[in-house]
């Protein structure tokens, strides 16, 4: 039983990283209908930015001022590289065929892959241990460290404060006009610009944080990792239905804890394996997703 | 006749591509007035309002809207200057409650004011009943009240209806048409776009018919119902032999 919550608490920790990554995929997706591919690699370049940040400003700061300071500068500059990304590589070709939008974002992920590789080299870089205080809370024998917590608690409130801007505020609600009927959006005098653009600055925040996240808690990070953890992450979009932003967060979880139980009885060469048999099985099941459902739309 | 020209659309050329949907109309729209463009599937109706919405641009001519030229615009602006206008085929947002989709269209204004709220719900009350359902699961009749009521959230001038009798029931379509007189009534500048050219023509104090792209007759209602050429195309009546 002791293995069961332990890697239920495991799960649910990079449960949170891939949701926080798979909610940039979706949202995304649901005002563009187009898959970022580059969104794995910003993330990546977020856990650059996120070691670079910590690297200059550790001593200088207190730990936990240094946390919240390479918070604040990672999302600001990764919003800034997903801000460049839609001026550069998909707003020209907005009116092109899909298939154009889908090749440039290919092309923008190996660009910034590539990039990464240049600047940093192509060996790993380690997060400093002492980054975030390595402390380890046994509460009946399922050990759970600090690390594991601030990623659970910083993850709830995001999605929180994600779920209520969507649904709550007005800007929200115009991104969800956008993602049913763009031009129906603009005859209401919503500035469709304006709305992927927030779009793409909340999905790269929010891929900050899951970047930073797997610095910080795996510690490793190298100039390719965006291709995997943005893989897991779309897979985890696609399972809870793309363009569903609950989904992606109950996507993101599931995959999580499938994986770590994976790794807990099984053996965690065999998750990204089976981590396809569950998208596989997922899709005959439910081909939209587990909360992706389309309402039908009468004529 | 001096009346306020509030619409002036000149010498309008809208292409996709190569191809001319509309080729060079003029029309005006008084203010106060509600005037019927008229024309079958693919004279160029729908095009001629998605490009005064600013949804599509113009290749040449100009559409000046109380003498400001709207070409050119982006059409989240336009509806910012007092153009409004409720797409064929209506458009609402499915997934979105209807209260959701009404506040939408009042989304130009800063802040919302309830007055207009309950005054869209005194016109279209199925939708005060049902404001809290997703748009998509309302029927036809309902969804293009929906379509209405929304355009009119920001308090238009003037009002833009593409076919709001498309795909209706008979019973229904006389209630639009009621609800469009009565927002006439109220005030708002309506430019209505039908294929349902009798009942369109009973509303309007003008019209225009429309044919492949080309303005091929205007007048009043009066004298477009009695000229023989309507009544045999639109209003399906035979010749008298």
């Amino acid at each position: 039983m002791e293995i069961f919550f332990q890697q239920l608490v495991n799960g649910l920790t990079i449960g949170s990283i891939y949701a926080l990554v798979a909610l940039g995929y979706t949202m995304v997706y649901g005002v563009l209908k187009l898959i970022n591919f580059a969104h794995g690699d910003l993330v990546a370049l977020s856990a650059y930015i996120g070691l670079v940040t910590v690297m200059q400003l550790m001593g200088a700061l207190s730990p936990v001022l240094l946390i919240i300071a390479t918070f604040i500068i990672t999302m600001i500059l990764t919003s800034l590289g997903g801000l460049i990304l839609e001026r550069a590589a998909y707003r020209p070709l907005r009116k092109a065929p899909r298939l154009s939008a889908v090749v440039s974002a290919l092309g923008a992920s190996m660009i910034i892959e590539n990039g990464i590789m240049l600047i940093w080299g192509p060996m790993p870089r380690i997060f400093p241990a002492s980054a975030v205080p390595n402390a380890n809370y046994n509460i009946h024998g399922v050990y759970i460290s600090l690390m594991q917590v601030l990623v659970l608690v910083i993850s709830f409130i995001l999605m929180v404060a994600l779920y209520l801007f969507v649904n709550r505020t007005k800007l929200g609600t115009a991104m969800r006009a956008c993602a049913i009927d763009q031009d129906a959006a603009r005859l209401m005098g919503i500035d469709v610009n304006k709305v992927i653009v927030t779009t793409f600055i909340i999905g790269s925040a929010l891929g900050a944080v899951g970047g930073l996240f797997i610095g910080m808690y795996y510690r490793g990070i190298y100039f390719n990792m965006g291709w995997i953890y943005g893989l897991n992450a779309f897979v985890a979009a696609i399972i809870g239905g793309i363009g569903n932003i609950p989904g992606a967060m109950l996507g993101g979880m599931l995959l999580g804890i499938f994986n770590a139980f994976i790794a807990g009885y099984v053996s965690s060469s065999w998750s990204l394996a089976l981590t396809y048999v569950l998208l596989i099985v997922i899709m005959i099941l439910r081909p939209t997703g587990i909360l992706g459902e389309r309402v039908a739309e009468k004529v | 006749m001096n009346k306020e020209k509030l619409l002036v659309v000149d010498n309008l050329v809208v292409a996709y591509g190569s191809i001319e949907a509309v080729k060079g109309i003029s029309f005006v729209v008084h203010k106060g007035e509600l005037v019927t463009i008229l024309g079958a599937n693919g004279a160029g109706k729908t095009t001629t309002m998605r490009t005064i919405s600013g949804l599509i641009k113009a290749k040449s001519g100009s559409i000046k809207y109380k003498d400001k030229e709207l070409t050119g615009l982006p059409a989240h602006k336009i509806v910012g200057l007092g153009i409004s206008q409720s797409p064929e085929g209506r458009r609402v947002f499915g997934t979105l409650t209807v209260e959701e989709n009404l506040m939408l269209g009042a989304y130009t204004k800063t802040k919302v004011n309830t007055e207009i709220l309950d005054k869209i719900y005194q016109l279209f009350p199925r939708l005060q009943e049902r404001k809290t359902q997703l748009a998509g699961t309302l029927s036809g009749g309902e969804q293009q009240m929906l379509a209405i009521g929304r355009a009119l959230m920001s308090e238009p001038e003037m009002l833009l209806l593409d076919e709001p009798s498309l795909g209706l029931a008979p019973v229904l379509v006389k209630t639009i048409f009621e609800t469009i007189k009565q927002i006439k009534e109220n005030g708002v500048t309506v430019l209505l776009v039908e294929q349902n050219a009798k009942a369109a023509l009973k509303l309007a104090d003008r019209g225009y018919v429309l044919e492949v792209g080309k303005i091929v007759m205007e007048g009043t209602s009066q004298e477009l119902m009695s000229s023989p050429k309507i009544q045999e195309a639109y209003l399906g009546k035979k010749k008298n032999t």
